[in-house]
């Protein structure tokens, strides 16, 4: 099958891949280049698990073709915390047990960073509808929203390092 | 009591990896050399498999193998394993398919792309049969039979009774019958069933799977493919979601195992969502009656109940769910005189199983629903019904199950408080309530196991970490992290000095796993006294080392060994168990814990208790609900993990409320017609109430400090309560579940054409 070179810088590491054209950016980034963290658990872009910044705006990888995302810039979990340090929002996910069987974090994640690039001090209501394309089927969603207020609120702003 | 572990917001000790995108899922694993799979399904409700031709499959570029029911030992399984005749599903069928999307053939090729090609070049022959699907159709004398000598197809029958209910009903001032219909719902685990089995020419299984109990699924591989248990090694570090639809034997184990016992080499097998939904085990749907009667005090005197459940294709959990459902229609209430009968019916649907709260959100929507009709009828108060009627501690349910603690009254004081302190309410709105309770962990053994129910290993070290070793099973509910907790506490450590060791069949002794809410009683209690062995063992040093009065009691906390009389007074726990180990002959200090239940009853140990208030919002014109508030009253004994806990409640309420009015799973003829997320509705962000929850603690005897039951039980008052705010807003009862904007709109214009 004829393959397509793809260009793609991933939290901040360039890549070239040779790929078939029907590959999907979700399926380079755990197949290609084994970023696991990013999970797949519907693939007809309903569940959110596989949600990733995609030059700053948060989509759903399952639903992309990676060709698409030639030449762009794309962060995933892994790429959220820098070594040790956690994104606030990791660290308020840890205080606020803001996750249970973890398949939906990533996810939820990358959401949450999307909605907070977009805007510094979302509503309560703005959180939810921030991630209300991510299903998750353990915490019924408020210690989420408690987790992505409280960063918003500002309370882990001043141990950023 | 002063705890300086329990009951602190500890994250969890697998937060990190969580948080992060470092937990190794079975979705994530990768073997050198793996081969993938795919399942072919039956497209038949009911069919008798003729012939099979794998011939152009096995033909095409990358597949490796093609294998049918031809290719197994023909075992019928299932967890049921104590009683034969409950044993009635070959995952891989050889003669026959009894629902859409069982599994005919698999298919083992070098990617996806490949074995789903391959599918499409079986050739399978099929005789197609009638079929049935509802229960009452398939009871009915000249119904098809879906198992051969199985009777109007009943699988299984269950009668419960006690006092004169007949006597009763003639006492009672008032009677009242009610037909409800609970629906079945999907589990929706996040991570979608899989495996990734490697089968090596030495004899050696080893599975990775996503899993609630490891240790069933090495015996259930074992069994159905012919090898000796311990050369079955199940590997489950991480668990996307569980809710009851993974500890059976499921297609991915046992497809994926088979070939790479065929090819000795790693097969992984994922299943797809729309597989997900057709083909693995759902909510029991149920056919409700109940006749109840009472004084015009509202003293609850005799209760009748029959129950008819969709048991789908095959036995699986269904019998339990049966059992359950009957025992708690009862609660948490004092019935005098009581009766049921309940019947599991096959059906040419998927098989209904166990999912989180196992029979009781169905009995527990039927019966707070009628009791608020009961309440309407006689002009009665509804908490005071209740509160009437409520169990209180140490009530024996006649020849089922002793109560011990019990903080239901509390529970109904304290949401009595809420609902006062809302006031008047706009138009359209209405509080319900329901009052619960549920298991801590089940009595049963049906699955046969010779072990203990639980069991856990502690291991100190010479630099005071200590490993926790327990065939426990954490799906997301955060196991390992109350049972570290409990053992810290008990060992006097710190969470941080605990490594849990669990998910892995070679390592971890055998535990039934997580279902029916046992873990932290049962795990729980057994790793407490393993904990309690190891520092018996270490203050035994301490005692001969500091030498105080043979009258003194020593005690570890926080690290700190000491006098209990004298708390100042001590010794370093890391100085004492370095100096220990290297006094034992330079072995590590190991104490041994187990648990199993004994002259518990019938049911189960110990019992938790709530009372929910749901507030909800009816738009008139639509029927349209909106969820304002959903507040817990909640007795689980001595709470361990408070952060977990409130993840459990909100969890439990956005699952149960999906239950009460958005999730469905219609069927045509046997086919599932919403099997994606985008058609299956469940609970999102922005449809979550407002939560809050009042603790109510009680000292449970049986538990592990105290504790009992704190996740599951709080999936079952959801629905009902629901139900009754609707009623209270509206005044139409919807008896049928789920209680969609249709049903209400329907509903609200018969009462207004009847009003009229």
């Amino acid at each position: 099958m004829e393959r397509k070179i793809l260009r793609i810088r991933v939290n901040n590491e360039d890549h070239e891949l040779y790929i078939k054209p029907k590959t999907l950016l979700v399926e380079v980034l755990r197949d290609h280049l084994g970023l696991t963290g990013t999970k797949r658990a519907c693939s007809t872009s309903a569940c959110g698990a596989c949600t990733v910044i995609l030059n700053g705006m948060a989509v759903k990888s399952c639903s992309i073709l990676a060709v698409q995302a030639d030449g762009a810039e794309v962060l995933t979990v892994e790429g959220l915390a820098n070594g040790a340090n956690l994104d606030p929002l990791q660290r308020s996910f840890l205080d606020h047990g803001a996750y249970q069987c973890g398949f939906c974090t990533s996810g939820m994640l990358m959401s949450a960073k999307a909605l907070l690039g977009e805007k510094a001090r979302p509503t309560r209501e703005e959180i939810r509808q921030g991630i209300h394309g991510n299903l998750c089927r353990c915490t019924g969603y408020n210690s989420i929203v408690r987790a992505i207020a409280a960063v918003t609120d500002g309370r882990y702003g001043e141990e950023r390092k | 009591m002063n705890y300086t572990v329990l009951n602190t917001p500890l994250h969890n000790i697998d937060g990190v990896a969580k948080v992060t995108g470092r937990a190794q899922y079975t979705f994530d694993v990768e073997l050198p050399n793996m081969l993938h799979a795919k399942i072919l399904r039956s497209p038949y409700a009911h069919a008798n498999i003729l012939h099979i031709d794998t011939s152009r499959a096995e033909a095409l570029t990358g597949v490796k193998a093609v294998l049918t029911g031809k290719d197994t030992l023909g075992i019928k399984q299932g967890i049921w394993r104590r009683y034969k005749e409950l044993c009635d599903e070959e995952i891989l069928t050889r003669a026959k398919v009894r629902y859409i999307g069982e599994p005919v053939a698999v298919v083992a090729a070098v990617s996806e792309d490949a074995a789903e090609e391959a599918l499409d070049l079986i050739d399978v022959e099929y005789e197609p049969l009638p079929a049935v699907f509802d229960p009452m159709e398939a009871m009915k004398q000249g119904a098809p039979q879906i198992h051969e000598g199985v009777e109007r197809n009943i699988n299984v029958t269950r009668h419960i009774e006690w006092g004169d209910v007949d006597e009763a009903f003639a006492k009672a001032d008032y009677v009242r019958e009610d037909w409800f219909r609970c629906s079945s719902q999907a589990h929706v685990c996040m991570e979608t069933h899989c495996a990734v089995a490697s089968y090596t020419p030495d004899g050696k299984l080893t599975v990775y799977t996503s899993t609630q109990s490891p240790y069933y699924i090495q015996v259930l591989l074992a069994w159905t493919l012919g090898l000796r248990e311990n050369d079955v090694r199940v590997i489950s570090k991480y668990t996307g979601g569980g809710f009851g639809s993974k500890f059976e034997l499921d297609s991915a184990q046992f497809c994926s195992a088979l070939l790479s016992m065929r090819l000795c080499r790693p097969v992984k097998l994922v299943l797809t969502r729309e597989e997900e939904f057709i083909a693995t085990k759902r909510r029991t749907p149920m056919v409700y009656y109940v006749k109840t009667g009472v004084r015009k005090d509202g003293t609850f005197l005799a209760k009748e109940a029959r129950v008819f459940t969709e048991g789908g294709a095959y036995t699986s959990m269904g019998a339990t769910a049966l059992y359950l459902t009957g025992f708690f229609q009862t609660f948490p209430y004092k019935w005098p005189n009581y009766r049921y009968d309940g019947y599991r019916v096959y059906t040419n649907t998927s098989p209904t199983s166990a999912m989180r709260g196992f029979g009781a959100p169905q009995a527990t929507f039927v019966g707070e629903s009628q009791i608020d009709l009961i309440a309407a009828d006689l002009g009665l108060d509804p908490i005071e019904i209740r509160r009437r009627n409520a169990m209180t501690p140490n009530y024996e349910v006649p020849g089922q199950a002793t109560i011990q603690s019990c903080g239901l009254l509390e529970c109904l004081d304290r949401i009595e408080g809420w609902v006062k302190s809302r006031g008047e309410l706009p138009p359209n709105r209405g509080i319900g309530i329901a009052c619960y309770g549920f298991m801590s962990g089940g009595i049963f053994n049906w699955f046969d196991s010779p072990y203990a129910f639980s069991s856990a290993l502690v291991k100190v070290n010479i630099d005071g970490k200590v490993d926790l070793f327990v065939g426990a099973q954490d799906m997301g509910q955060g196991s390992n992290t109350t049972l570290a907790m409990i053992c810290a506490e008990e060992l006097g450590v710190r969470l941080e000095d605990i490594r849990v060791h669990s998910g892995d069949t070679d390592v971890c002794p055998p535990d039934l796993g997580a279902w029916g809410s046992r873990q932290t009683l049962m795990a729980g209690n057994a790793t407490k006294m393993a904990a309690a062995e190891a520092k018996r063992q270490i203050l035994e040093f301490a005692a001969a080392k500091m030498g105080p009065n043979v009258v003194y009691d020593l005690d570890i906390k926080d690290r700190w060994i000491h006098l209990v009389a004298r708390p100042e007074r001590g010794l370093s726990y890391f100085d004492v168990v370095r100096e220990a180990i290297r006094g034992k002959e330079g072995q590590a200090i190991i104490g041994r814990g187990h648990y199993t239940p004994h002259r518990k009853g019938m049911i189960s140990p110990a019992y938790s208790f709530g009372v929910q208030a749901v507030e909800a919002e009816v738009d008139p014109d639509t029927g349209k609900i909106r969820l304002i508030n959903a507040v817990t009253a909640h007795d689980c004994g001595q709470p361990i993990n408070p952060l977990g806990l409130t993840g459990q409640l909100e969890g439990a309420i956005a699952m149960a409320a999906g239950y009460g009015f958005t999730e469905d799973l219609p069927m045509d003829e046997g086919k599932i017609l919403n099997p994606n997320l985008v058609d299956y509705k469940l609970i999102r962000a922005c449809d979550m109430p407002e939560t809050e929850v009042f603790e109510v603690e009680t000292h449970e005897p049986e538990g592990p400090f105290g504790a009992k039951e704190a996740g599951e039980g709080l999936t079952n008052p959801t629905a009902g309560a629901l139900a009754n705010a609707i009623f209270h807003a509206t005044g139409v009862s919807v008896k049928e579940l789920p209680i969609t904007s249709e049903k209400i709109f329907y509903a609200l214009k018969e009462k207004e054409s009847h009003d009229r």
